[in-house]
């Protein structure tokens, strides 16, 4: 046996491991960047979703802008409140704090109520079904179908329902508006987590033109303007347009509108009832959209609780404050 | 070997040989990383660097130390244990001084450190009995070939992503048949040259 050879092998291979240590760790330490614990800190506190909400690539990218002060403190959507104030005590700032959003669908046309004018059999995709003539359904201003919302969703909040149309699951949503960005139609939207009325429906047709290519796609009627307590809706190119702000989600649109394009997200809605303190004014009557309060002048009022939809009008216009809305306990936490 | 003109040896490398499709060596990144056409150009540049660097250190510590001490047989050992340290030398370095590059193609840095394709390219220079230049040059046109056939290749997938597959081979059985169809076609070029 070559005891030389093996001590020579033994010598190169493990001088050289030695070398090249002993440079890797004098490299380690003169080469180390120095990291702002600041950016280690805030990393720590986002989400981690890397959904690119607030515009910048990744949390990582995020934590970097905020450092580097070239972002806002209040950027991520996912996080809300809660991570934008801890930023804001790591960099010793105030901040305001964004309101949580959810992504909503706005077209309810699914395969029964908006049928196809022509068969497509290209490629599964949204964006590509969509170049071809506006797409296979005959409302060319509403959802594909094809899911693509369902792909890019980073939290795998959306699938696919049996009517074609995307379902997407709340709980699960983080508002990173991503779907949004990629619907190639304009269908789905953002809007304010605590909000509970919006309308579905995109198409800037009008009457008969809706009709004939959607059962529930809004004709531009504008009833729900005319009916609306608080002016929170105004007609824009056909389309009723909700303003967040003034909306105080009463629902009356969702009841008054003929071809229901209005969606109440409230997974229950109260009714109204009178107690004994009714004087019998009737402003309750002359308020009440629904028809559901009757009685005589003088005496106590009753509600049709068939009729009433629990807009709390009647509660607001109660001089003597005789009027309670009762049950549906989703709907607790909203004041009318 | 040493006679062959530099033009050649590149084409070769490049084309004729092409290190993915003619050698199949280096299918893991092929296959890995080709999904999005960022993905790949960033894996190929990576690759490129890297490269040409295992190439020169390699060359230079095979004739340097290896000959002349006797040790030819420790090639393998060697030659990983110095590209795996000279890739972390070089990540710490890119980091520290030109932040630009690290971020481009930073991720992919480690993911290459000993990838087989290095590894061949550095054992082919010494086979193939190349000088500096030749050993250069053939790294360059190997790495070249690589992204070549990964870009190609990645452009291929992000049609198949959106073309009606049957779920049976949806993924990677569509993406190894097209891996084999576009080899097949690069078999058209050995009727050239090449090196062997």
């Amino acid at each position: 046996m070559d005891w030389l050879l093996i001590f020579k092998s033994l010598l190169a291979l493990g001088g050289l491991g030695l070398i090249l240590g002993v440079i890797l760790l004098i490299a380690s330490l003169k080469l180390t960047v120095k990291v702002d614990e600041r950016e280690a800190q805030i990393r720590s506190i986002l989400p981690g979703a890397n959904c690119g909400a607030c515009g910048y690539p990744g949390c990582d990218g995020y934590a970097a802008a905020i450092v580097a002060g070239k972002a806002p403190l209040n950027a991520c959507s996912v996080g809300g409140p809660t991570v934008a104030s801890k930023i804001g005590q790591i960099m010793g700032q105030e901040v305001t704090a964004t309101e949580p959003q959810v992504a909503v669908l706005i077209c309810r046309g699914g395969k029964e109520e908006a049928p196809h004018r022509f068969e497509y059999r290209g490629a599964e995709d949204c964006r590509q079904a969509a170049l071809l003539l506006g797409g296979p359904k005959a409302c060319i201003y509403g959802c594909v179908g094809l899911g693509h919302c369902v792909k890019v969703c980073p939290v795998n909040a959306i699938k696919m329902g049996e009517n074609k149309l995307p379902i997407i699951d709340e709980k699960t949503c983080i508002g990173c508006g991503k779907c949004v960005k990629e619907c190639p139609k304009g269908t789905l939207r953002l809007i304010p987590r605590s909000k509970l009325v919006y309308l579905a429906c995109v198409s800037h047709d009008r009457g008969k033109a809706v009709k004939d290519v959607c059962k529930v796609g809004c004709i531009a009627c504008s009833l729900c303007v005319k009916v609306c307590p608080v002016g929170a809706l105004k007609m824009e190119n056909n389309l009723p347009v909700m303003d967040f702000s003034k909306c105080i989600d009463c629902g009356i649109c969702v009841h008054k509108c003929p071809t229901k394009s209005f969606i109440d997200r409230a997974p229950g809605r109260p009714k109204a009832s009178i107690n004994p303190r009714c004087n019998g004014c009737g402003e309750c009557v002359k308020v009440c959209q629904f028809k559901a309060i009757e009685g005589e002048p003088g005496k106590q009022h009753r509600v049709t609780s068939e009729k009433c939809i629990g807009c709390g009008q009647c509660v607001l216009v109660c001089p003597v404050k005789a009027i309670d809305l009762v049950g549906a306990l989703g709907h607790a936490m909203k004041t009318v | 070997m040493t006679q062959m003109n530099p033009a050649k040896i590149f084409l070769a490398a490049f084309l004729v040989n092409n290190i993915i499709l003619m050698r199949f060596i280096g299918l893991c990144p092929f296959f890995g990383v080709s999904t999005s056409l960022n993905t790949s150009a960033g894996m190929s540049a990576a690759v490129l660097f890297v490269m040409l660097l295992a190439a020169w250190v390699s060359w230079i510590l095979y004739h340097a130390l290896l000959i002349p001490l006797g040790l030819v047989f420790l090639r393998t050992a060697v030659f990983i244990l110095v590209i795996a340290a000279l890739v972390q030398f070089v990540e710490m370095f890119l980091k520290r001084y030109i932040r630009n590059l690290y971020s481009a193609m930073g991720i992919y840095l480690p993911l290459i450190t000993t990838n087989c394709a290095i590894l061949g390219v550095t054992f082919l220079n010494i086979d193939y009995k190349f000088n500096i230049l030749q050993a250069t040059i053939f790294a360059l046109g190997t790495a070249c070939g690589f992204a070549l056939a990964i870009i190609l290749f990645a452009a291929i997938r992000e049609r198949l992503e959106d073309a009606p597959i049957s779920p049976a081979f949806k993924g990677y059985p569509i993406a190894f048949i097209g891996a084999a169809l576009v080899s097949l076609a690069f078999m058209g070029f050995t009727a050239l040259f090449g090196i062997s």
